[in-house]
């Protein structure tokens, strides 16, 4: 009888130390963050592009040069687009006047579905119109939204995935304004 | 919309909580109005998610963009069908769906038991509740499904297009649902059993039938999947091996062992702690197939994109395998059976081989599906496992299945006379060889192939000759003899049944995956090519626009080559607003021994010319009947014609009659 209860007593530990072994296996798959994606084109100089605005004239990425430009791949028909509208306007009333800028770019959308969001949601940022989807294609858009951050220099140092967060964004703008233009 | 179906959804989780505790703590006191409670409180939490689901259907229906969900996956375009499948087409509003389901199962239980109730029932009664409870945390915390938007669009995204692209994801997703699910009822009885610690066996007839539905579900469920694979992603196949694919499959694995191996116990007394081991790794592998799928731990056509839930559900795998395991140890001084083989040759060691081999399938498969998981966590790398290994690996394994399919039904219980098995297994194995040389002369070389067809042939004669003879034996006991017989013997017709299914579709498998073709050619408008006996003909691109889509038919007329009109093959590729790449959808011409298959994969010069992969794809269909008819053998098997019967330990003179039917097989 002892003998069972002892061999008992194995085979629990054993238990728990076979699904402890197989949670912590699988919690690793968890700590990914998935928004955060490694993109060869961190690092690299932003693809550039010239692209027409939804209400102006005609906007080129390399005149920006100097500046931070946040390019917010959108579209109307995008609820997640809707969520991070807040987060951008933000960003944009923050930092507009210390060297900011943020990009919409209208993604596989009709223009009049485009401008009606524009206006409603209030965007005072500008909006282009990638309309063959060549820009999307340069940056390897997964979908949208999905926003990347160039630095003073026109490179790329950060890709999100699904809606911005604007503590992040902010955080990010700020220590490329600390840097300085290199 | 939302509040109802946000207070509806609390309301829930407040009479699982109770049902948990009032079933539990009412067993423990005696007292039976506690428990009785309990039970009713089963109907509660069913009318009550029944609410939920019906308040976020009407939400799809009326266009209420306020509501998140419904902005995300429908969209004003979207036809009433539609709208109505987009409950299930994301997490959140699956995640209804899976309680609602689950709230059924436990209401059957109630409904089942409100009578004659087992001992075990009140803490079977309160472990299901513990896992709706769950499942009901998840929907009011860490998904929210009837979260709102501050400013509501004026339109919602629609549903992925993939999933508003077939009828098949109207059947597809619930009947996979039922069968998951289900697997909570078994486990659920099986820990209560030991909870209660009986010695009996009482439970396992309960678990027996409960799983049989289950697997009736899920075989469909599975089978409908391959299916809507099939029909719609236009790549010619049925199974990729995917990750989701493949945890739904473990635990039909597992359960088809048990259902094998439970036979063991009712008849020997053996294997009671193996079998038990089974119910509570299969409701392990259902949790851990969630865990997979709506975690967010692998990417694949089926994988939910939500992180929040993903913790909660490891949390839950972990409590399920360590509660289940752990009591399971706990009580081996009380699981220890008796008996022994007592020969090689008998029911009992074939039982016990069949189970070490879909043991050894479901390990193979586990551990393919996991590899690429454990190889990131290691080196950091990403690797993916393809389906040679997992053809290569399984495909010995499925095949030595078949051979005990084929020949473990002719064996008696105990041990048997040589002489008189050989007798009944020869008309079988000459058929099996017969067609393995049949088909190697017809050019077959692949040895898997031919010993497939071979084996195949061994399991349907074997035990179609088994019905045979049983209807042979009920015709001479006069008026109404063959339907006494097969009522009498329903389990092991049923079985012979599911055995036929299998040979079928293990052949459409074999000849599926061994003998097709496929071609791609790009036809100009007017050109022809010839394949597979057939002239196709492109005859240009027709457009159609549709409310919520454009569609883009390439019509392509088909001619036997020895003359002779053969129809049209029209695939198709569909562009919906919100998807960057077009949606192909296939077009079939199905035929009793193979299909002809066309997908467009691209158009060029404004559709003058096409790119097509055409697809000779023998023995689909067998598949899909086969698969049919082995649910049908399952439902037979698991109707609750007698009741009584078997729900009760037979009396002794049933029980010799019994074990003299099988021991004259």
């Amino acid at each position: 009888m002892r003998n069972i209860l002892r061999r008992r007593t194995v085979l629990l530990g054993s238990v728990v130390a076979v699904v402890t072994a197989i949670v912590v296996l699988l919690s690793t798959g968890l700590g990914r963050d998935p928004s955060s994606t490694a993109s060869p084109l961190i690092g690299r100089a932003a693809p550039d592009f010239t692209l027409p605005r939804l209400d102006g004239p005609a906007l080129t990425l390399s005149t920006l040069r100097g500046q931070v430009v946040v390019i917010n791949f959108w579209a109307s028909w995008c609820t997640e687009c809707h969520t991070e509208q807040a987060a951008l306007a933000q960003t944009w009333k923050k930092f507009r006047d210390s060297g900011v800028v943020v990009v919409g770019v209208n993604f596989q959308d009709t223009t009049r579905d485009a401008r009606d969001y524009v206006r409603t949601a209030g965007v005072s940022y500008p909006v282009v119109e990638d309309t063959n989807s060549r820009t999307a294609l340069a940056y390897g858009l997964r979908g949208v939204p999905e926003t990347f951050i160039v630095d003073q220099a026109g490179r790329i140092v950060d890709r999100i995935i699904g809606p911005v967060d604007a503590t992040r964004l902010s955080d990010t703008i700020s220590s490329l304004l600390a840097a300085g233009p290199r | 919309m939302g509040q109802l179906g946000t207070y509806a959804l609390l309301l829930g989780l407040a009479l699982a909580g109770y049902g948990a505790v009032a079933a539990a703590f009412g067993a423990r006191t005696a007292r039976p109005a506690l428990v009785d409670s309990a039970r009713r409180s089963a109907f509660g939490l069913f009318a009550t998610v029944a609410v939920v689901n019906g308040a976020m259907l009407v939400a799809l229906l009326r266009n209420d963009f306020a509501l998140r969900y419904v902005a995300e996956n429908s969209s004003r375009q979207t036809p009433a069908f539609f709208r109505v499948l987009s409950l299930w087409a994301a997490d959140d509003g699956s995640l209804l769906l899976w309680n609602l389901i689950l709230a059924g199962y436990i209401a059957a239980v109630a409904l089942r038991f409100r009578r004659d109730r087992p001992g075990t029932f009140p803490y079977a009664l309160s472990v299901l509740f513990v896992v709706q409870a769950f499942y009901l945390i998840l929907v009011n915390g860490p998904a929210r499904p009837f979260a709102t938007l501050p400013n509501p669009p004026a339109d919602g995204t629609g549903p992925a297009p993939l999933l508003q692209n077939h009828p098949l994801m109207a059947v597809h997703p619930p009947f996979l649902y039922l069968g998951f699910i289900g697997f909570t009822v078994p486990f659920a009885f099986g820990i209560a059993a030991l909870l209660a610690g009986h010695g009996t066996d009482a439970w396992v007839s309960i678990i027996r039938r409960w799983t049989l539905v289950v697997w009736c579900f899920l075989t469909i469920g599975l089978l409908l999947g391959a299916l809507w694979s099939y029909s719609v992603l236009g790549w010619g196949g049925y199974w990729a091996w995917d990750p989701v694919e493949n945890v739904a499959l473990l635990p039909w694995l597992l359960s088809t062992a048990f259902l094998h191996s439970v036979m063991l116990q009712e008849r020997r007394g053996m294997a009671r702690l193996w079998n038990i081991g089974l119910v509570i790794g299969a409701f392990s592998l259902t949790t851990f197939g969630t865990f997979l799928t709506r975690g967010s731990v692998l990417s694949s056509v089926h994988a939910f994109t939500q992180t929040a839930v993903g913790p909660a559900y490891l949390a839950f795998l972990a409590v399920v395998m360590l509660v289940g395991f752990g009591l399971l140890v706990w009580r081996l001084p009380a699981l220890r059976g008796p008996a022994r083989l007592d020969s090689a040759i008998s029911r009992e060691a074939m039982f016990v081989g069949n189970n070490m081999l879909l043991l050894a399938a479901t390990a193979i498969i586990l551990v393919g599906t996991v590899f690429p998981l454990v190889v990131e966590a290691v080196s950091g790398e990403q690797i993916t496992v393809g389906g040679p290994y997992f053809k290569g690996a399984v495909t010995p394994v499925f095949l030595l299945l078949l051979l005990l399919a084929g020949t473990a039904p002719l064996l008696p219980w105990r041990a048997a006379n040589r002489a008189r098995a050989l007798g009944r297994l020869r008309v079988p194995v000459v058929a099996a060889a017969l067609v393995m040389v049949a088909t190697a002369l017809a050019g077959v070389r692949q040895v898997t192939a031919v010993a497939g067809f071979g084996l195949a042939t061994l399991v349907l004669v074997a035990n179609g000759q088994e019905i045979v003879h049983g209807l042979a034996v009920g015709r001479r006991g006069g008026r109404g003899g063959v339907v006494r017989t097969l009522l009498r013997g329903r389990r092991r017709y049923a079985g012979f049944v599911v055995h036929i299914g299998l040979a079928m579709v293990a052949a459409g498998i074999t000849a599926s995956s061994s003998l097709g073709r496929q071609v791609d050619v790009t036809l100009k408008t007017g050109q022809s090519t010839v394949f597979a006996g057939h002239i196709l003909r492109y005859e240009g691109l027709r457009t159609d626009e549709q409310p919520q889509r454009i569609v883009l038919s390439a019509r392509v007329k088909v001619d036997n080559v020895g003359g002779g009109d053969a129809g049209m093959l029209d695939p198709r590729m569909n562009l919906y607003p919100a998807a960057s790449t077009p949606i192909g959808s296939p077009s079939i011409r199905r035929g009793a021994i193979w299909d002809l298959y066309a997908s467009l994969t691209s158009l060029q010069e404004d559709g003058d010319s096409a790119t097509f992969r055409f697809y000779r794809n023998p023995g689909v269909n067998w598949l899909w009947f086969g698969g049919f008819v082995m649910a049908l053998g399952g439902v037979a098997a698991a109707w609750p014609v007698r009741r009584r019967r078997d729900d009760q330990p037979p009396p002794a003179a049933a029980r010799t009659r019994a074990a003299v039917e099988v021991g004259a097989v």
